[in-house]
């Protein structure tokens, strides 16, 4: 979790004080995403493929080849490549996929809204199960439903995510048949509802095609509760630890004494005052979900970027890993930050 | 012994040191889920020293007469595999292998970032803040992803696999250690040294290092689950140890291909997986009771 800066400094207008706050954070954003990038160069630099054999073969004269290297801009000082490569970037321009024998933007394009609507469903399944229960542990510390709330955490945090799947599909895809198998949709479905987000629930929602939606739903509901059970795992135990914190303090007391019921007491005095962190909490997961469901859309075959980028990898296609990582990095990032601003600007004590 | 060790005057330091270890061991026995997870992981020591005597077969002989047999076979307790190979050998040579990179990565990633964060801790100014400004950068990567572009460069296998975890894992250790060296640097002990002509390299290796110690280990310890997790993730996707290796990440992923009619072949590597990140993680909690109160109970 990165840690919130504790500045001190003159108080501000909060508007004024958030927007210098965030052009600091946009230039340390720009500073970690150019760490980023000067990583990715440095693995395509390292990585034992010839690129220039890849264009011009293996029997090309010396001065095809050195032709060749000269147009790829290889001949250039290092300094040099890494600027044409932050330009080709900026532009977009991550080479094309020997495996699909497109650009690799348009290859991400695709397939990233497959892995965003199976994250966006995991983390509401977290959300949904994980803050409850660590509120309950919480107001029930040392009970058993403080107990169970561990067990289920501790599971959480030591179980291997592709095992699960695979355990998922053989008990409730193979022997229950409660739930569609790997994929998407069933093969008859594909293609019925137009393209509009490329998320098929909303697509098929949005075109009012039920069919299609309740079959989209069998197949996705056991990838995004395995994603929703890792990170219900951490937003439980942290609402837990954020809810004794705020349970203890003195105005907690104070309420109690003036006779409030004990459901005001926890939701609306104390949860109140720990929704900001537990924002942070959540866009963190958020970002670890849609890094983290590399395994998961590789179990069930989900055709998002982690798939892609797996996919690419075992065919040694280093346009698509690298620009696959770019991207992945670059959200990660950016969400990464946004939980930092989040707290400094709602929060009053991070100001 | 028993009162020697918890003396409350010790007579020398060595006497202080084991008397404070005993009374940690003590502390730390009364955590039955702690002692747990102990148990179970010098259970697993001892079956990675002692495998090629305790394993029924021979973890790669082929045997295509024998080739999936189910749990409970006489001579196959725990079942065959797709080339007939007994599933029980390969687990306890497959020990071997999760210590081996338990070992690689708790002897890399935290010295790296011991080292990192002391120094940017005590020498402070531009150091500190050019090193801090290397460590976010690669606190905010994204470690799976980022691990497979690693192995995708330097090829797959064991080593690889290592390195690229330990590339990614070691920012967490640099803060901690540097958090720890702010606070004991201006402290009266290290000025006392430094008066008495100690040079920085020796006020670090020898007086804050030890220091940083006991929190570092807790971490590890915590860490190893997810250690042990993404090793066995970069095996399963063919990226870690490669087959005949009984890796056990290696094991589902040759299993997977069966699991609708013979689910034992990657269930039960599956099972060896949890039970030794569970482990890790029970004694990762006892461990921080003992030796950081500061940040227990809470968790």
């Amino acid at each position: 979790m990165p840690q919130a800066a504790t500045r001190r400094g003159r108080p501000a207008a909060p508007l004024a004080g958030f927007l210098g706050r965030a052009a600091a954070g946009i230039g340390s954003l720009a500073v970690t995403v150019l760490g980023l990038l000067f990583v990715t160069f440095f693995i395509g630099r390292v990585m034992p493929i010839d690129p220039v054999l890849a264009v011009v073969g293996e029997r090309a004269s010396p001065e095809v080849y050195a032709d060749a290297r000269a147009a790829l801009g290889l001949d250039q000082p290092l300094p040099v490549q890494f600027w044409y490569y932050l330009r080709e970037v900026a532009r977009g321009d991550f080479g094309m996929s020997l495996l699909t024998a497109r650009p690799v933007i348009d290859d991400i394009a695709r397939v990233f809204p497959a892995t965003l609507e199976l994250a966006t469903l995991g983390v509401l399944i977290g959300v949904l199960i994980g803050v409850p229960l660590g509120v309950l542990a919480a107001v029930n510390r040392g009970r058993w439903v403080d107990q169970i709330a561990r067990l289920v955490a501790l599971v959480g945090y030591s179980m291997p995510i592709f095992w699960l799947g695979l355990i998922g599909l053989l008990v409730f895809y193979g022997i229950l048949g409660w739930v569609g198998g790997p994929g998407r949709l069933d093969v008859f479905y594909d293609g019925l509802v137009p393209t509009v987000t490329g998320m098929i629930l909303v697509d098929s929602a949005l075109a009012g095609d039920w069919t299609v939606f309740s079959n989209a739903l069998s197949h996705i509901i056991l990838p995004a509760s395995l994603l929703g059970y890792f990170s219900l795992a951490y937003i439980s135990r942290m609402t837990r630890s954020f809810m004794l914190e705020a349970l203890s303090a003195e105005y907690i007391t104070t309420a109690r004494v003036k006779g409030m019921s004990e459901w005001r007491v926890v939701w609306v005095h104390a949860f109140r005052n720990i929704r900001v962190q537990l924002l942070t909490v959540i866009v963190l997961s958020y970002a670890n979900l849609l890094e983290g469901s590399v395994l998961t859309e590789i179990i069930f075959s989900w055709p998002g970027i982690g798939f892609y980028i797996t996919n690419a990898l075992l065919a040694a296609d280093m346009n698509a890993v690298l620009g696959g990582t770019v991207v992945v990095g670059t959200i990660f990032i950016i969400l990464n930050m946004v939980s930092d601003l989040l707290y400094k600007f709602f929060d009053p004590r991070a100001r | 012994m028993r009162e020697w060790l918890l003396s409350d005057a010790p007579a020398s330091r060595r006497q202080a040191r084991l008397g404070r270890l005993y009374s940690g061991w003590l502390t730390f026995r009364e955590n039955t889920l702690a002692m747990l997870g102990l148990g179970i992981l010098v259970a697993l020591v001892i079956c990675a020293a002692l495998a090629p005597w305790i394993a029924p077969h021979d973890p790669y002989v082929q045997d295509l007469a024998t080739r999936l047999k189910p749990i409970g076979t006489p001579g196959h307790i725990l079942g065959t595999d797709s080339l007939g190979r007994d599933i029980l050998s390969r687990l306890i040579w497959g020990s071997r292998i999760t210590l081996y990179i338990v070992t690689l990565v708790a002897l890399i990633a935290p010295v790296v970032g011991l080292l990192v964060g002391t120094v940017a801790g005590y020498a402070g100014g531009l150091w500190d803040a050019v090193l801090m400004r290397i460590t976010d950068i690669f606190l905010a990567f994204p470690r799976l992803v980022l691990a497979l572009a690693f192995v995708a460069a330097l090829g797959a296998g064991i080593e690889n696999a290592v390195l690229a975890i330990s590339l990614t894992a070691w920012p967490p250790y640099a803060r901690l250690a540097r958090a720890e060296t702010l606070t004991i640097r201006n402290s009266d002990f290290i000025s006392a040294i430094r008066l008495q002509g100690a040079g920085p390299v020796r006020i670090i290796t020898r007086h804050i290092w030890p220091l940083c110690l006991s929190s570092l280990i807790v971490r590890v310890t915590l860490d190893m689950a997810g250690i042990i997790l993404a090793a066995a993730g970069l095996g399963f996707l063919g990226l870690g140890a490669q087959p005949p290796s009984p890796e056990w990440g290696a094991m589902i992923s040759e299993g997977r291909r069966f699991i609708l009619d013979h689910w034992w072949v990657a269930t039960v590597p599956g099972l060896a997986i949890f039970t030794v990140s569970l482990a890790f993680n029970l004694l990762g909690d006892g461990l921080r009771d003992v030796l950081d109160p500061k940040s227990g109970g809470s968790q």
